[in-house]
């Protein structure tokens, strides 16, 4: 499965979007499936702090609740408002209208992330196990 | 690590070829999902779904005292079923309070098949060989690994499973049974279920099981049958409010309490944990087995603490999205001065109180 090259990758399975000092973060294709049906959305309010790693949210399907965490360090500046009443987007269209949050981050926020061929990789020995 | 080996049942095949989801549960490699859980849950409410249950136990009461040890252990009155009705009850400690819920089939007068939570199969069947002692001549049999088990549920259920049976359906009422044919490999045919939706539970000897699943999906393919998971049987029983044994009730929980006291016969003659249930119902219970809706933003999970007037006051024993009604709804014990359709509630959420309001049960009903 081919991943969207326009983005950064954690091992988390979270994606960034890089852009001036903001990141756009969600969940990849391989979190959405895994999660099954998105029911319910739980983002923290614009401005918190983050560390990288750190709880972000929740995300609930039908039958369980994930945590999402911070793909890196930064504070929130927007959350994605329309997950309120459709949470399902994270699964249609997790790349596009499923995105989550918005970080403010500091330079070299990226370290360490990986592009889309590494996480492709990464995936793939993931399933292996 | 030791890991004990999980059991697989005779559709375990079947289900890889469907692309499932597979999980351990009580002792199983289970379906959890196929194509999805809300998908199969639509499916289940508005055409049919085919759910894997051969990880039931099924267990055989037989002998000349059959009925007299029935009687003994379960709540309900086993004496009013005559062959080809079954009885949703309750096996009792002396406490009162649940070992399981079962249901009771009379395939004959010295003949009961007992049909029990996989997770308590082998408590169960302990403990009804440890209380058959001073029954003479009453056998109990764990004959679990003789049956598969595969439900059909859904408004299209009947006309489904009619294509491959000659067995007269819609003459077999809500919670009867006629043993028969399907597909040509003997069955116990039920019209029984856990999702609130008509349907049929069926048992056939493991190895018809895989061409019975597959000749299904055939006979179904004109509905839109879908092969649904223990997902889909979670949130379709959860809606209807039939109780689940670990999350609803357990050993701690009696029938009263958990608004079963339907299943409780205490006219019947000495039975496990009638002195318990007489003095309970004559003292009345202090908490009560409520559903409620989160008025709050979020969705309450077993286990979730549940406070009133500042106060915890009790447990979420099940809650999740209910799909066909689109609203966080829980189920838990409260006391019974919060037990009012109406009362206000609180959920703990990850550290957060979240208002929640005691509503009717079950939340979903089908239209008959």
């Amino acid at each position: 499965m081919a991943q969207p090259n326009d983005r950064l990758y954690t091992k988390t399975h979270e994606w960034i979007i890089l852009a001036g000092g903001e990141a756009t973060a969600g969940i990849t294709q391989y979190a959405q499936e895994q999660l099954g049906d998105v029911v319910f959305v739980e983002l923290p309010a614009p401005g918190k702090k983050v560390e990288k790693g750190a709880a972000l949210g929740n995300i609930e399907s039908v039958k369980a609740v994930s945590e999402v965490f911070a793909p890196m360090a930064g504070e929130v500046s927007m959350t994605n408002g329309e997950l309120e009443t459709h949470p399902e987007l994270v699964n249609q269209d997790p790349y596009g209208q499923g995105w989550l949050v918005r970080l403010r981050v500091a330079p070299g926020a990226a370290d360490g992330l990986m592009d889309a061929a590494a996480y492709e990789k990464f995936l793939a020995e993931e399933g292996a196990h | 690590m030791a890991e004990t080996r999980l059991k697989r049942t005779p559709l375990y095949e079947c289900h890889l070829e469907a692309k499932a989801r597979i999980v351990p549960f009580a002792g199983y490699e289970m379906p959890v999902q196929y194509a999805g859980v809300l998908e199969e849950h639509r499916a289940v409410r508005t055409a049919v779904g085919l759910f894997d249950v051969s990880h039931m136990g099924e267990i055989e009461v037989t002998g000349r005292r059959a009925l007299d040890f029935v009687q003994y252990v379960t709540c309900n009155d086993a004496a009013k079923l005559t062959v080809g009705r079954a009885q949703y009850s309750g096996l009792m400690t002396p406490r009162g309070t649940f070992v399981d819920d079962l249901l009771v089939h009379k395939m004959a007068d010295d003949r009961y098949f007992l049909v029990v939570n996989a997770a308590n199969k082998d408590k169960d069947y302990a403990y009804l060989c440890a209380q058959c002692v001073g029954f003479d001549g009453v056998e109990v049999r764990d004959r679990s690994d003789e049956y598969a088990q595969i439900a059909v549920q859904g408004p299209k259920a009947l006309p489904t499973l009619q294509k491959l049976t000659s067995v007269k359906l819609d003459e077999i009422k809500y919670y009867r049974f006629v043993e028969g044919t399907v597909d040509g490999a003997a069955a116990i045919i039920a019209r029984t279920g856990y999702t609130g939706e008509d349907g049929f539970e069926v048992y056939v000897a493991p190895e018809d099981a895989p061409r019975l699943w597959r000749a299904l999906l055939a006979a179904g393919r004109e509905f839109g049958i879908v092969p649904a998971g223990l997902g889909a049987r979670d949130t379709l029983r959860f809606e209807a409010c039939m109780p689940l044994y670990g999350n609803d009730i357990d050993d701690t929980t009696t029938p009263y309490e958990a608004g079963l006291g339907w299943i409780v016969k205490l006219d019947k003659d000495g039975f496990l944990g009638r002195e318990a249930l007489l003095r309970q119902q004559g003292d009345g219970v202090r908490r009560r087995l409520v559903g409620f809706e989160m008025t709050g933003r979020g969705i309450a999970r077993h286990g979730y603490p549940i406070w009133a007037g500042g106060k915890e006051v009790g447990a979420v024993t099940s809650g999740t999205h209910a799909p066909t009604l689109g609203k966080a709804l829980g189920m838990g014990y409260v006391p019974v001065a919060l037990s009012a359709v109406g009362s206000a509630i609180e959920v703990e959420i990850r550290e957060q109180k979240v208002a929640a309001r005691v509503v009717e049960m079950p939340f979903y009903r089908r239209a008959r």
